[in-house]
């Protein structure tokens, strides 16, 4: 197979001297014959992603015979992948009308394959035992009052606010500063790290205000209180430096790049049959995250109860 | 007879813009105000010799005198600034850097103060390097070279690497190399002072046993001037970048040209290098001579024994030609004085 | 004049630095009061003038100008002569390159990789680091991490190929041809003070993301110590072999292939190890634009906060940093051994029947007995977490407290032109009026590029680093110096820090300290005090023994030997340690972004995974650049050693 590579690669090279220039797809043609085609998964960096992407990985290999390679990318360059060929299917996307517009409609490499099932919610989050001392706390106009609580090493002498990975999309820094908001937007790095921290937060009720997402498995042990901010319309997100308004709900779904769904393969076509629900995913999650798993033994539990749910996606 | 070498008014000046000094104003300044004024560094200053086919021909002068620039100007290891070099007839300047590098590979080689060995490779290849450059195939260039190890005393260490070697052995490879070749002309760059002194005699004996059977012309360069007695057919001095005279050992210790060559050779047994006309004296009317003359070539130290013994002074004869007389007092006068007690 | 001439090397270099420290010895109570007055200026300055430190704008005209370059080369990636016959080409050869060396490793097989490298160590280096590099690969195995190791050393491969292939003639041309060697001098100085993070974003904008990317990132990486390395072995070779071997006539050809290249194989030898060692750090970063390998372990492992199993990962990255180091540091300790060359092919003949006898078994690395630190390593980490957290918090804090905070706040709310001036001033007083005029255009160059408070951030946390840094490891080098035993036992822990990738640790400063900038210093002064203390303890040791036993012969105790004999002597030692550890530090901090450090390193990352942010992640690179260029000229003026760094 990798020599089948080397020579194409090889040849390439040479014809495409000869006819002019080489395009940023050339050299990632897959070899076309009957076998069943390498499906390339992106992994993007949070554990809900990483759930949908577990499950689907294990039925593709072990039910349906079909290799699998996951590769750890952020949201963007997973995206870049289908330009490159690196990239055949993103499992779990939020939003992103502006990738959608370069890779769906301008460059034509990626196309959309329906919704996962899952409703995406980005909020503020305080820990419940919070809301009970501070019952006012959970309306955006007051959090100004507490900002003292949330003073921590990192935050500059106001409040904290903890957000995430990098490459998560967020309004936090443009609502600070037009909510006029006494705070300082943290970065902690990683959802994990988020996740720690929020634990932390409610065992030694310590103070915490923090940027969190739905589907998500700590909120099936513990309870999380969204801040109230001004509610979301049509629009009001659209500069992303004015933004004083909500998060929107989000309709979570997979893309995959053309030529993955040209070919059409049964791969491509349970991808898109692919839906299942919050707490389905919330549980995988559970698995990855707690209970010790890996990849392959959180699916694997959960394909083996719940038959019912996937074998439909399976195209007969 | 053509010289087998000859240079003209050689000029080597390091420095900026140095191909401005020859022949202007600022050649005829001394070393130190030349420096001082453009930056410039004569080291070699309106040199001019001959070297006669076979002859050893030695250059000698104390550390910075510029003798081993001279030496490098000869194949162009340096480029000289100004003036005229001939090999064999051929003028040196004008060669392309091909027929440079043949004259390199074929007419001169030279042998080093340092060796200059190449560590990486075993003495045979060592010596075999020059044929090797030249394209020589790999038997016929190690027949040659082993050949030349035996000549030079060294059969046997041919898959030695240089550094296992002792420095004397070192340089018995480095003139292995230099004859490898076949060249007509040797360059010997201060090749035995690296040396300790006792190695150091073996080797000016292997130089000139190989003189003696290879008959090459020979050019050595070296500070020392036992080394440079001993070795020379005519030697020159160099000092500052000039040379001051050249001359056989005889006239260089005889008649020095100056104080600094009278000081070089002040420590130089007069004895071992004089011949007895340089101390004759003219018969005084009606003296009585011995039988037997002697040639006027003799070395002094080897007539002491007979005149010394004889009864009357002894004629010094130039083949037919009457030179003088010497006799016991000359003698005597002749041993004793090459000491200065007295500082001049 | 084109035949080979000779010339004298060594003598001007001399001279220079000579120039360089006279001035200084004389106006050294004259430089004390400018001195004063200048921090007293700065300070009153500062009072006056203080902002009050707003936030950067996101929309600075330098990120949209990045954005605008972004579009262009998306919308002209497949269009644009400069792509479609220049740069797709390059990637398409460097992927040819990456297929072949990956065809050819896996072709192996796991048994014939094994046997492969064993017997390459055997050979080349001898049977000890045979045995470790047997023990090491099957180690891959045990961990679980075969295919992960084997893209890793993939990618190292083919960018040390490429880095030696474009590396090796140019350190021979900057050696050989003056103005060569100039031109590259420069280049290569801020190469080698580039920071890993700020070439990625350009890389996968001009290559995409993938393992062409990964190895032209990393080959940019290692390549200046190649061509360094290259250089000073070939200008170090004797001149009296080479003026022996051109008097033979050898022509220009002949005296590269036949004397420079081989009298410099030892130093061509540690060339490759030094690139070999700096491509395999890089390697693992480039996980981030999605090269394959063990980095990808290390980054999952990260962003789940799995220390464990980032540690089997990291485990792994040291054993094959370690195997190939000792490979290749012996195999140049042999080049100066001469062997018999008859029993090297007996050797070497014994060895390819054996790999390609063990090409054909088939062994499965998964039916090794597996082991894997990650459970353990969790444990020790929740029981640290649990008992330590007071701690650890609380130095955290105090540090916070007390260093960064206050440092940074001074820093953010100085004005950017009283910076620059600041810069420029006590630049003129330590390196003189060349690097100060770099150093205060590179301030002023970050503050056009609208990243002012993050790049100040960036830099409050490298100062805190720094002196920590130079705390810790002034005082170790000190103790090792005056203590041998303890020397000896130290020695071999510094050698193992310095093979080790940068990446590996951010694993215990995360497990000690979570995410804050603090990790960030914490990471960076465990990557940075081994070359310190190496620095330190050399500069101490070299102190003349004459002068020493002078000063004790009057009647010193040790602790004035110390002060007033042995540091001050020791002062180049100490500053070059202070260069080089800055410069490790500010690479270590902006990778510390990652982990919630923030700032410029954060900017990197978000720029590279956010479209939006794109602008702004180059421009931050950028910054990145600029402000070690600063750093590394207000220092340089400590030393003139112009020789490898690292």
């Amino acid at each position: 197979m990798r020599s089948i590579r080397v020579a194409v690669a090889a040849t390439l090279i040479v014809s495409l001297t000869a006819c002019g220039g080489a395009t940023s797809g050339a050299g990632e043609d897959k070899p076309s014959d009957g076998a069943k085609a390498t499906v390339n998964l992106a992994i993007n960096p949070w554990v809900g992603y990483e759930a949908n992407a577990a499950v689907i990985a294990y039925i593709l290999e072990k039910k349906m015979g079909y290799p699998v390679e996951k590769k750890e990318l952020k949201e963007e360059i997973a995206w870049q992948g289908f330009e490159t060929g690196e990239v055949d299917a993103i499992v779990e996307n939020w939003g992103h009308p502006d990738l959608k517009k370069t890779y769906i409609e301008d460059k034509k490499v990626a196309v959309e394959v329906g919704p996962t099932g899952n409703d995406g919610i980005i909020g503020w989050y305080v820990p419940e035992w919070m809301t009970q001392q501070y019952p006012d706390i959970t309306d955006y106009k007051n959090l100004n009052k507490y900002a003292n609580l949330f003073k921590t090493s990192e935050s500059k002498g106001k409040g904290q606010f903890l957000a995430g990975d990098p490459s998560f999309v967020t309004n936090d820094e443009a609502l600070v500063t037009n909510l006029k908001l006494d705070y300082t937007v943290v970065y902690s790095g990683s959802e994990a790290s988020i996740i720690k921290a929020a634990q932390q937060a409610t065992a030694q009720k310590k103070p915490l205000l923090f940027y969190f997402y739905e589907p998500q498995w700590l909120f099936a042990k513990e309870k999380y209180v969204r801040v109230k901010l001004p509610t979301y319309t049509e629009g009001c997100d659209k500069d992303p430096k004015k933004v004083a308004c909500d998060y929107p709900d989000y309709v979570l779904d997979k893309i995959a790049s053309k030529k993955f769904a040209d070919a059409n393969s049964t791969a491509y076509q349970f991808i898109k049959n692919f839906k299942w629900t919050n707490d389905d995913q919330n549980i995988v999650s559970d698995y990855l995250t707690n209970q010790g798993m890996d990849d392959d033994q959180a699916a694997e539990k959960w394909v083996n109860e719940h038959e019912a749910t996937w074998k439909p996606w399976v195209p007969a | 007879m053509t010289p087998m070498i000859a240079v003209a008014d050689l000029w080597k000046v390091f420095g900026p813009r140095a191909e401005r000094v020859p022949g202007s104003a600022l050649a005829d300044l001394p070393r130190a105000e030349l420096r001082a004024r453009t930056g410039c560094l004569a080291a070699v200053r309106d040199v001019s010799f001959e070297v006669r086919p076979g002859e050893v021909f030695v250059v000698m002068g104390l550390s910075g005198s510029g003798k081993s620039t001279l030496v490098r100007c000869l194949t162009r290891l340096i480029e000289p600034t100004s003036g005229e070099i001939s090999i064999g007839g051929e003028p040196v300047r004008a060669m392309t850097p091909k027929r440079l590098r043949d004259l390199r590979r074929r007419q001169v080689a030279m042998v080093f103060q340092h060796f200059g060995l190449l560590p990486h490779r075993q003495v045979l290849d060592n010596v075999a390097y020059g044929l090797e450059i030249q394209g020589v195939t790999k038997a016929e260039r190690h027949r040659k070279a082993t050949e030349m190890l035996a000549l030079v005393g060294l059969d046997g260490q041919e898959h030695h690497y240089p550094d296992q070697l002792s420095g004397g052995m070192q340089q018995r490879v480095g003139l292995a190399r230099a004859l490898a070749t076949d060249p007509e002309v040797l360059l010997f760059d201060e090749p035995f002072s690296a040396l300790d002194p006792l190695i150091r005699r073996d080797m000016q004996a292997e130089v000139r046993r190989l003189h003696a059977e290879v008959g090459k012309t020979l050019v050595f360069i070296t500070h020392d001037l036992a080394e440079a007695l001993t070795l020379g057919d005519r030697i020159a001095v160099l000092r500052d970048g000039e040379l001051v005279q050249v001359g056989t050992p005889e006239e260089l210790v005889g008649a020095p040209v100056d104080s600094y060559v009278a000081d070089f050779v002040r420590d130089v047994p007069r004895s071992d290098v004089l011949t007895l006309r340089w101390i004759v004296r003219d018969p005084a009317p009606g003296e009585l001579v011995e039988d037997v003359p002697l040639p006027h070539g003799t070395v002094i130290r080897d007539a002491v024994h007979r005149v010394m013994r004889a009864e009357r002074p002894i004629q010094v004869v130039d083949g037919e030609k009457r030179l003088g007389v010497i006799d016991a007092d000359q003698m005597l006068a002749a041993l004793v004085s090459h000491h200065r007690q007295v500082p001049a | 004049m084109s035949a080979p001439t000779l010339t004298r090397p060594g003598g001007r270099v001399l001279e220079k630095a000579a120039e360089a420290d006279a001035p200084r010895r004389g106006g050294a109570t004259r430089r004390r009061t400018a001195g004063t007055v200048l921090i007293v200026l700065a300070v009153v300055a500062y009072l006056v003038f203080r902002t009050d430190g707003a936030p950067d704008s996101d929309d600075a005209a330098a990120f949209r100008f990045f954005d605008s370059v972004r579009d262009w080369v998306d919308a002209n990636r497949d269009t644009s002569p400069f792509f479609l016959y220049g740069i797709n080409y390059v990637r398409l050869g460097v992927r040819l390159l990456v297929d072949v060396v990956q065809a050819g490793l896996y072709g192996l097989g796991f048994a014939g990789l094994v046997a492969a490298v064993s017997a390459i160590a055997l050979v080349l280096a001898g049977w000890r680091t045979g045995l470790l590099a047997f023990l090491g690969f099957l180690a891959f195995g045990v961990l679980g991490l075969w295919d992960e190791s084997v893209d890793t050393l993939v990618l190292t491969l083919s960018a040390v190929l490429l880095s030696v292939l474009i590396g090796v003639p140019l350190g021979v041309l900057a050696a050989r041809v003056r103005w060569v060697g100039a031109t590259l001098r420069p280049v290569l100085d801020v190469m080698q003070i580039m920071p890993t993070f700020a070439y990625l974003a350009p890389m996968t904008l001009l290559f995409l993301i993938g393992e062409p990317a990964a190895v032209i990132a990393t080959m940019i990486y290692a390549v200046p110590a190649t061509i360094r390395i290259t250089a000073l072995g070939i200008s170090e070779v004797p001149p009296t072999a080479v003026e022996a071997a051109t008097a033979l006539g050898s022509t220009r050809w002949q005296l590269l292939s036949k004397v420079r290249l081989p009298m410099a194989r030892t130093t061509l030898a540690l060339a490759v190890n030094q690139t070999i060692m700096l491509a395999l750090s890089m390697v693992v970063i480039t996980a981030l634009i999605d090269a394959p390998g063990l980095g990808q372990n290390i980054v999952n492992a990260l962003e789940r906060v799995n220390v464990g199993a980032a540690f089997n990962a990291g485990v792994a990255i040291v054993i094959l940093a370690v195997v190939l180091d000792r490979i290749t540091t012996n195999a140049a300790r042999q080049t100066r051994i001469h062997h018999a060359r008859r029993s090297r092919l007996i050797q070497t003949g014994i060895a390819i029947v054996v790999v390609i006898a063990a090409a054909l078994v088939t062994i499965n690395p998964e039916s090794l007995p597996q082991w894997s630190a990650a459970a353990p390593v969790n444990d020790l980490v929740g029981w640290i977490e649990l008992h330590w957290f007071d701690a650890t918090e609380g130095i955290k804090n105090r540090v916070s407290e007390f260093l960064l905070n206050p440092l940074e706040s001074v820093l953010v709310t100085t004005p950017w032109w009283l910076f620059v001036a600041a810069v420029a001033a006590f630049g003129t007083l330590v390196s003189g009026w060349r690097a100060a005029l770099i150093a205060a255009l590179s301030a002023a160059g970050i503050a056009g590029l609208g990243l002012w408070q993050h790049s100040m951030q960036t830099l409050a946390t490298v100062l805190v680093a720094i002196l920590l840094t130079m705390v810790i490891g002034v005082s170790v080098g000190v103790f090792c110096a005056r203590h041998d035993r303890l020397a000896t036992a130290v020695r071999p822990v510094l050698d193992a820090a310095q093979t080790m990738p940068s990446f590996v640790y951010l694993l215990p400063a995360v497990a000690l300290f979570g995410n804050s900038r603090f990790t960030a210093i914490v990471a960076a002064i465990i990557f940075a005090v081994p070359p310190v203390v190496r620095l330190v303890e050399r500069g101490v040791r070299d102190v003349p023994p004459t002068v020493v036993e002078a000063a004790l012969s009057a009647g010193s105790t040790p602790r004035q030997l110390l002060w007033k004999v042995q540091l001050p002597m020791a002062r180049g030692g100490l500053l070059l340690a202070a260069n080089q550890g800055i410069v490790m530090v500010l690479a270590m901090v902006v990778v510390g972004g990652l982990v919630g450090a923030g700032a410029l390193g954060y900017d990197v990352v978000a720029g590279f995974s956010q479209r939006e942010l794109f602008g702004e992640g180059l421009a931050a690179g950028l910054a990145i650049v600029l402000l070690g260029i600063l750093l590394d000229r207000l220092t340089q003026g400590f030393h003139d050693s112009k020789g490898p760094r690292r």
